[in-house]
């Protein structure tokens, strides 16, 4: 359906109007964050940021996430938890809910979204692990796969994350490089740095517009 | 909002003038938008560094254009994507009409997309039977209420709360009237969730694409966009060709710039890469991922050295809020998609000096603008020149429409004028004539308007020269 005469015609004009073989020499070459050596600071600052667009952190060790999770979810009365399988904080999830009755259900996200689109309209929280967070302007970064799909960061009310203290970098540039991102990114990647949120009516901040309401994460050390 | 000739640009800034809760309204927001940029960039220096950086990307990207878009088709269709080229609005919208036909699609849920306003996308399907949905909040009250936005970041900043309680009791059957901004918040979240659980097509705008990866980057608080570029199994994207970057390297600069000038944020709260359609293995996104690529007269604007400094424009809207025309009259007066000191040099380019050439006169070139502007257009500069071009003295003009305001009276005048300052003989007569009947000029046609507002001057019975012949030059 390209229509090919207007991309012709597009380019016959872009190569006309541009200035052949003029190259531009920036004034100012980079932009990069001054680095955060000390890792304690990275993470405080990590914290600190994020929690001041309203997330909700939770600073754990090892395995602690698990519990404090369970706890989080009975205080709020969510209903369940969907999950992705085969990956790395699954198995200490089903291992966690294995024998436990008195808590709300795991439930798998096996299914392509055509099937399993209203189970995930109706959930009420969903987890995720990350691939590592952003301290100077306060992210973390995602990259769904096909154990851990997009909507799983989205669709329910409420997300949990869990973010390892050793892979917070200072700037989102030192996050490009560290996970070579360029040749590795999957086919949809995110940064994301709070609830879902919006300023449209009088420019008040409100939070849980179409996405979550409570972003709840879990860095670990 | 639609560009028509009957467009009378001095009525509709007459009118929003008279307008008080409007005026209040935009007051609020800008000011407080001002003061929202200004905390986040609060070091002058490091904000002037980024904005350099900002400047030479941009600038960048423009002495390569062609060879960057040719890279990021060759890389979508790696990845993927099926790449569209339209050079005017009706190409671009029957490009998405052929695919919401192709799709048997009857419902489009669309992210917040300027191109989109552009191409007056929603009344083109909306004719065709189909049902276009606005999905960012603003974008949702205004289509509610029938209206174009009024600013490209914050769309529905013309409404207070009140008004916007109204416009949802008056128009989402079954909701009454509430002040309460967490309930409107809920009734709009209820409606579109179900909205995107049902639509057969999703539209986004695209804020940068990346030539080397072919990955299309889409800046966002809501999660809006999120949703209609993730959940419907088609993902049609529009971008106007100037939003190419070359490198990933490129972005974080060019992102810590949009979010600090558009809101005074660090950082959006989503920030979407999307690289292609759902892969074997992947259990959501789109099945396909469509992008067009607009021109509709950008190519040509390229053309001239200096007005291509037009399509550096990161579409932040900074240099609304800090306008003194755009702060008191809003963004519908302009009677444009874009509003503001950058519609005042984009519109003209784009529909012609003829249609729109008023615009550039809504400026007291006080150079808020270009202060301000993330990737440092020269925007009075541009608007001298567009103002020159309408005149057009030297048939030389490159914009389409140019010399639309040169009247015969208009160029004897300035005849008469260069004649006086250059023939001493002229000059006095002149000087003369201003001394003797200087004072009785009669208040009417331009004079008139000027003099409305203003003092008029009193012409001295000497000239200047004449007592500096007499009495030498004082110094101090
Ligand atoms: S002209 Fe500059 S300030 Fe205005 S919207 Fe574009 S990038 Fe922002």
């Amino acid at each position: 359906m390209s229509n090919t005469s207007a991309r012709e015609n597009i380019f016959a004009r872009l190569h006309a109007s541009s200035i052949a073989g003029a190259s531009y020499a920036p004034v100012a070459e980079k932009w990069v964050p001054a680095p955060i050596e000390d890792k304690a600071a990275r993470v405080a600052r990590f914290v600190e940021l994020m929690s001041a667009m309203r997330t909700e952190v939770h600073q754990v060790k090892g395995d602690e996430w698990v519990g404090k999770l369970q706890e989080i979810m009975k205080e709020r009365g969510l209903k369940n938890l969907v999950y992705g399988q085969n990956t790395e904080i699954s198995k200490k999830l089903e291992a966690a809910w294995k024998g436990q009755k008195d808590i709300a259900p795991l439930v798998p996200w096996t299914a392509d979204i055509e099937e399993f689109r209203d189970e995930l309209f109706e959930a009420s929280a969903g987890i995720t692990t990350t691939m590592g967070g952003i301290a100077e302007s306060a992210a973390m970064v995602l990259w769904p796969s096909p154990e851990e799909p997009r909507l799983l960061s989205l669709v329910p009310p409420v997300h949990f994350a869990v973010v390892k203290a050793d892979k917070i970098w200072t700037s989102f540039a030192e996050a490009i490089e560290a996970l070579d991102w360029n040749a590795k990114a999957p086919t949809n990647a995110l940064l994301i740095s709070g609830p879902s949120k919006t300023a449209d009516i009088e420019l008040i901040l409100q939070f849980g517009v179409h996405g979550p309401t409570d972003l709840i994460v879990f860095v670990v050390d | 909002m639609a560009s028509n000739a009957k467009f009378n640009f001095k009525k509709s800034i007459t009118d929003a003038l008279a307008d008080k809760q409007l005026r209040a309204n935009f007051k609020f927001a800008t000011d407080t938008l001002r003061g929202k940029r200004l905390a986040v960039f609060s070091d002058p220096e490091e904000t002037m560094h980024l904005r350099k950086v900002g400047n030479g990307l941009k600038r960048n990207v423009l002495t390569k254009l062609p060879q960057l878009l040719e890279q990021l088709e060759a890389k979508c269709k790696e990845n993927g994507i099926i790449v569209h080229w339209a050079e005017t609005v009706d190409e671009a919208n029957n490009i998405v009409l052929d695919l919401m036909e192709k799709h048997s699609a009857h419902k489009m849920v669309k992210g917040k997309s300027m191109v989109s306003e552009e191409m007056h996308l929603n009344k083109f399907l909306e004719d065709q039977g189909k049902l276009p949905l606005e999905t960012d909040l603003g974008e949702y009250i205004i289509q509610l209420n029938n209206e174009p936005p009024s600013h490209i970041i914050v769309p529905a900043v013309h409404k207070n709360r009140k008004q916007i309680a109204q416009i949802f009791a008056d128009n989402i059957p079954g909701v009454s009237y509430t002040e309460d901004t967490s309930e409107l918040l809920a009734i709009a979240r209820h409606k579109l969730r179900e909205h995107y659980r049902t639509a057969d097509i999703g539209l986004s705008g695209v804020n940068f694409a990346i030539a080397e990866s072919g990955t299309l980057c889409l800046v966002e608080n809501e999660g809006n966009g999120r949703m209609c570029t993730a959940v419907p199994p088609v993902h049609v994207a529009l971008m106007g060709l100037e939003k190419v970057v070359e490198k990933l390297e490129d972005i974080p600069p060019l992102y810590r710039l949009l979010c600090g000038s558009a809101t005074g944020q660090r950082i959006t709260t989503y920030f979407n890469m999307i690289k292609g359609p759902r892969k074997a293995g992947e259990k959501d996104g789109p099945k396909e991922v469509h992008l067009i690529i607009l021109d509709n007269g950008r190519s040509k604007i390229l053309a001239d050295k200096q007005l291509r400094q037009t399509l550096q424009c990161i579409r932040c809207g900074t240099c609304l809020n800090h306008c003194p025309v755009y702060t008191r009259i809003g963004g519908h007066a302009y009677g444009s998609t874009y509003p503001g000191p950058i519609g005042e040099i984009l519109m003209p380019q784009v529909e012609g000096l003829d249609k729109k050439g008023s615009l550039p006169t809504a400026s007291s070139l006080c150079n808020a603008c270009e202060e301000v502007c993330p990737v440092m257009i020269p925007i009075p500069n541009l608007i001298r020149r567009l103002r020159d071009e309408s005149y057009d003295m030297d048939g030389e003009g490159v914009v389409k429409g140019h010399g639309f305001k040169k009247s015969l009276v208009e160029t004897i005048v300035w005849k008469g004028w260069k004649l006086t300052q250059v023939n001493a003989t002229c000059n006095k007569l002149m000087l003369l004539g201003v001394q003797l009947f200087g004072n009785m000029l009669p208040k009417v046609g331009p004079l008139k308007a000027w003099t409305s507002v203003r003092t008029s001057p009193k012409f001295a019975r000497q000239s200047l020269k004449d007592l500096a012949k007499k009495e030498g030059i004082r110094n101090e």
